[in-house]
């Protein structure tokens, strides 16, 4: 990479309408700092050009085939600057609490455009701080209330999972990283296990355990594991430790 | 009635049951018709609506009132028979019933005052349920209306944001765009107002949507029609199959990466119109917020217009989703 290079600043366009993406690549003709990276059409796409790339600039649609804006975000990180471009003025709301740098809503308008793109620079130069938080933990403080995850989408370098909370086993802890555990398989998450329990249907997931969630329709029995503690055995032979107060939010559930 | 009358004065006045029957009769009738007066004064004063005071003076007053005219009526009639000879001496027996036709005029007047008041309130509930429907009617008329001119405001931008972009790259294929466009939102327009249009002509509104979501998602949209010809000449609600087709692509072939093809079958058979719109989607896509509302609009349609007759099914199958729907089919004549 060429010193000239490194001063670029580097954008990946994220829409699945080429003529959306094409309107953006026109707006950004006249700002030769900005070069562009990739243009993606789906989540997925995304997902892999930006764990690639590496970029320092995302537009990024939300309503899209795969993954949308939002759930692509979690996955990416937050160390760029993101732009969403969308029909709907639902989401804006959302969009500030991930710390999105704009809001763009299309039709877009040039000077508007201009207007975020500065915002970008700002943020990109340090003027502003950057989020503190994972990408993931933003995601899930700005879901919408009362409605619950139904599918979790993980990634593993440059692939995407995408995991249906109905086939999950249990959730389990592991520093600053959670461990889902679904049929098959394991897959790790930079996420909290606090934040993941939150945006979990409660009167399906329960926390047994300091380090465990578990999915409470794949329990088949609790068996006492020595004085006043227990372990749940799941349909999958898995043994899990409930602590005291987890069995007390077991037994409220079972007694209902 | 008459017969309480008759034994009171008999005892009272010392009349023979033969003379107290006599004056009981036409009494009785007439009394009756003095009270049809209360009616009157219950309606102008509604029970809930005016002071106490006003209403025991406005009641009292017209029960004495009553009661004083019955008894004149009795002492005339008295001396009618009296006259005639059909009761020698009745009036001068008849002073010693005017406390009895006195108290039991007031009973009375009183007693067909509350019934008229029993009345009354049966009469306003009766009216306020006939408001309430023909409101409620009203509302759901509103609300179809309301339904039928909705064109999704997504779809708009979007469409703008694609007319922008061609703008610049390709001025022609903008204009085109423009054109589309416009031609779509001025049959939604028109088509509004109709209550029914025949199946052929929504067909074409649905080509001149599908022509400007083809622009926006090019190759990825694309539609087969599998149509009768006797289906085309089918009276339908405007706007019927529009919303489905809308869906197609919004839940739909939107989030597939390579995108599909929608079916859209019609065909008569006993009377019967059968339609089904059929797309591929992706069971795995992320949750869309609008998602069923297009469906259950088309839905309440049917119910709304043709009840039992209509039937609608959504059926999920793979990363196939099918909306079935059925309805009398009637054609232009039938239905002018």
């Amino acid at each position: 990479m060429t010193a000239d290079a490194s001063k670029k600043i580097r954008a990946v366009i994220v829409d699945d309408e080429e003529l959306a993406r094409q309107i953006l690549r026109e707006y950004l003709v006249p700002h030769s700092e900005v070069e562009i990276v990739a243009e993606c059409a789906n989540g997925f796409e995304a997902v892999k050009a930006i764990s690639e790339l590496k970029p320092d600039l995302l537009l990024l649609d939300i309503q899209m085939p795969k993954l949308d804006g939002f759930e692509v975000l979690e996955l990416i990180g937050n160390e760029l600057a993101v732009i969403f471009v969308t029909a709907y003025d639902s989401h804006a709301i959302r969009a500030f609490e991930v710390h999105a740098v704009d809001y763009l809503l299309k039709p877009i308008g040039a000077d508007r455009f201009e207007a975020a793109l500065t915002r970008a620079k700002d943020r990109l130069s340090g003027k502003k701080p950057q989020a503190a938080l994972p990408a993931s933990e933003l995601a899930a403080a700005a879901r919408p209330t009362a409605q619950y995850l139904d599918r979790i989408p993980v990634r593993d370098g440059t692939k995407v999972f995408i995991i249906p909370v109905s086939k999950l086993y249990y959730v389990e802890a592991q520093d600053d990283y959670v461990a889902l555990a679904s049929e098959g398989k394991k897959h790790l998450k930079q996420q909290t296990i606090a934040s993941l329990e939150a945006a979990l249907d409660p009167s399906r997931f329960l926390r047994i355990h300091r380090s465990y969630i578990v999915n409470l329709e794949r329990v088949t029995r609790l068996e006492p594991y020595g004085k006043d503690s227990y372990v749940a055995i799941l349909a999958n032979g898995a043994q899990l430790p409930v602590s005291r107060a987890g069995y007390s939010r077991l037994r409220a559930f079972l007694d209902r | 009635m008459v017969a309480l009358l008759a034994y009171l004065m008999a005892v009272t006045a010392g009349m023979t049951a033969r003379e107290s029957l006599l004056m009981s009769f036409p009494l009785c009738l007439f009394y009756a018709c003095v009270c049809l007066a209360a009616w009157y004064s219950c309606r102008a004063t509604p029970y809930d609506r005016t002071p106490a005071p006003r209403f025991i003076l406005t009641h009292v007053a017209g029960a004495v009132i009553a009661s004083a005219i019955w008894i004149a009526a009795a002492k005339s009639l008295g001396r009618v028979f009296a006259s005639t000879g059909i009761s020698p001496g009745l009036d001068s027996r008849m002073p010693r019933v005017v406390p009895l036709l006195m108290g039991m005029g007031v009973l009375l007047y009183l007693l067909s005052v509350n019934f008229y008041y029993v009345l009354i309130a049966v009469q306003t509930s009766q009216e306020a349920e006939t408001r309430l429907m023909e409101a409620s009617a009203l509302a759901r008329e509103a609300e179809l209306r309301a339904l039928k001119a909705q064109v999704n405001p997504h779809f708009l931008f979007n469409s703008l944001n694609s007319i922008s972009a061609l703008a610049g790259s390709d001025p022609p294929k903008a204009r085109e765009m423009c054109i589309l466009l416009g031609d779509f939102l001025r049959r939604t327009l028109g088509l509004g107002e109709k209550s029914s249009i025949s199946l052929d002509e929504e067909m074409s509104l649905i080509r001149a949507f599908l022509a400007v979501e083809k622009i926006r998602f090019g190759s990825r949209v694309n539609l087969e029609e599998d149509i009768d010809k006797e289906a085309l000449g089918v009276q339908v609600p405007p706007l019927l199959l529009q919303p489905l087709v809308e869906n197609a692509v919004a839940h739909g072939i939107a989030n597939l990466v390579e995108g599909g093809l929608i079916r859209l079958g019609a065909h008569c058979r006993d009377g019967r119109l059968s339609i089904v719109v059929e797309n591929p989607f992706d069971p795995d896509a992320p949750r869309r917020r609008r998602n069923g509302v297009g469906l259950a609009n088309v839905r309440q349609r049917l119910a709304a217009r043709y009840g039992e007759l209509s039937r609608f099914d959504v059926t999920q199958q793979g990363d196939s989703f099918r909306v079935t729907l059925a309805l009398p089919a009637q054609r232009e004549e039938a239905t002018t």
